[in-house]
């Protein structure tokens, strides 16, 4: 028991530090981006829509690898009722899978 | 009348032009469970179905179809089955305007944020439901009845979402239900990519109970860092679960070898006060460890390992699970 205490407890501190590695990997994406940001025109609209579908659809699943564009707005619908999205939302995404 | 419609459907899609066509989607796989030695081989389909009729009303179902192949067990060798075939939700979904959609029907039961959110097989990180998961979802985890939902607040710093809903007792065998009522209040912070709420729910028949529930969730920016974790409450037990999973996509990105392994980690604990058999927990204190490795493939085809060690005064087990599954998504006809 006390043995599992320990393995419990060690496997805790591994979890713990994932926060911090994900942090490493924040800045390098953060770079990444200021330097993609450097080089772009004009896209703050679709980065916003890409924000928003990121931000609500990957909260709980992988966004599929693909899907036929005559059931986005059906799809959507269905995410506005089941993540209780705001019609902003609704629209930013819809725009995003329809760009 | 008409122009009227047009015109209100303008407003709420903009002018993003989109298709609605019904489709179907869900999820299809194997999953092996073994405890206690014997092990537990599982097909199982879950098709979910979805139309939109008109521009503000929507039909969605889903259905699970399953076998379970398991031991005879009490020494005969050999494995015997059992079929399954269930409705989890057929739902009729209203939008009424920005703020409400009325929902009637069997639906989910909105406790907390795994009955809705992360129960299908094509999402869930594990086969197994947390040991909380009974708690506040009325032990069918469906309800009979209206639902009224939706965005009560939203700005670029925070969102605030609801659900309230009412149950009757259902005793069909495909629409079972329990009388009961409860909601859920969340405030999702999107710069911090964190997300609160508080669930309660009360069931109106035999025994009036309450049940009380929190979630929280936090989802770090260009992170694949996930962070998901419930509390719940019954009369007589407690419990909560916090999850954390960690797509490994920064050695290469997502699609590569590495990048689609996804080490995930559940820590369970359920306190039990008194002996109760109706509030769907454990029946004594139970602490439980999983672990699991993911594998994402390629064309939406999972693997799914996990292994849970439970210690509890009834008994300690070790619980080995594994899974394919396959998500779908195609529309039923062509669209416009």
């Amino acid at each position: 028991m006390i043995r599992m205490q320990k393995f419990i407890g060690g496997l805790m501190v591994v979890v713990m530090m994932i926060p911090a590695l994900t942090q490493m990997e924040a800045k390098t994406r953060t770079k990444k981006a200021e330097l993609a940001q450097s080089t772009s025109t004009g896209t703050d609209q679709s980065e916003h829509d890409q924000e928003v579908f990121q931000r609500h659809c990957s909260r709980c699943h992988n966004a599929p690898e693909g899907f036929p564009p005559q059931i986005s707005g059906t799809i959507i619908r269905h995410m506005r009722v089941r993540a209780s999205l705001s019609a902003a939302d609704e629209r930013a995404i819809l725009r995003f899978m329809n760009p | 009348m008409l122009a009227l419609q047009t015109t209100c459907a303008a407003l709420l899609l903009g002018s993003v032009s989109a298709q609605n066509a019904p489709y179907i989607s869900g999820g299809g796989g194997l999953i092996t469970s073994t405890k206690g030695g014997n092990t537990t081989y599982i097909p199982i389909i879950a098709p979910e179905f979805v139309a939109m009729l008109g521009d503000y009303v929507m039909v969605e179902s889903r259905a699970t179809i399953l076998e379970s192949y398991f031991p005879r067990g009490g020494g005969k060798p050999g494995y015997t089955q059992d079929a399954f075939l269930g409705l989890s939700y057929l739902q009729a979904d209203v939008v009424v305007n920005r703020h409400v959609t009325i929902v009637a029907g069997e639906f989910l039961t909105p406790f907390g944020t795994y009955n809705e959110r992360l129960s299908p097989i094509w999402i869930s990180n594990f086969e197994e439901a947390p040991l909380t998961f009974g708690a506040g979802t009325m032990g069918t985890a469906s309800s009979v009845g209206g639902m009224a939902r939706g965005s009560a607040y939203s700005n670029d710093d925070v969102s605030v979402d609801y659900v309230a809903y009412f149950s009757a007792t259902s005793m069909n065998e495909q629409f079972s239900a329990e009388r009961s009522s409860g909601g859920r209040l969340s405030a999702y912070f999107p710069k911090a990519r964190v997300e609160a709420g508080a669930s309660f729910a009360r069931l109106l028949q035999d025994t009036h109970e309450n049940f009380l529930g929190g979630h929280f969730w936090w989802e770090p920016a260009d992170s694949h860092f996930r962070l998901r974790s419930e509390f719940a409450h019954a009369p007589h037990a407690h419990g909560y679960w916090i999850e954390g999973d960690y797509r490994l996509a920064h050695f290469g990105g997502e699609r590569s070898l590495i990048g689609r392994l996804e080490p995930v980690f559940r820590m369970q604990q359920v306190f039990r006060s008194k002996r109760d058999t109706e509030d769907g927990m454990p029946s004594a204190d139970t602490n439980r460890v999983d672990f699991a490795l993911d594998y994402h493939l390629p064309h939406e085809v999972r693997i799914n390992t996990s292994y849970a060690r439970e210690l509890s005064s009834n008994a300690n087990r070790n619980i080995w699970q594994t899974g394919i599954v396959y998500r779908f998504l195609f529309p039923l006809w062509r669209g416009k």
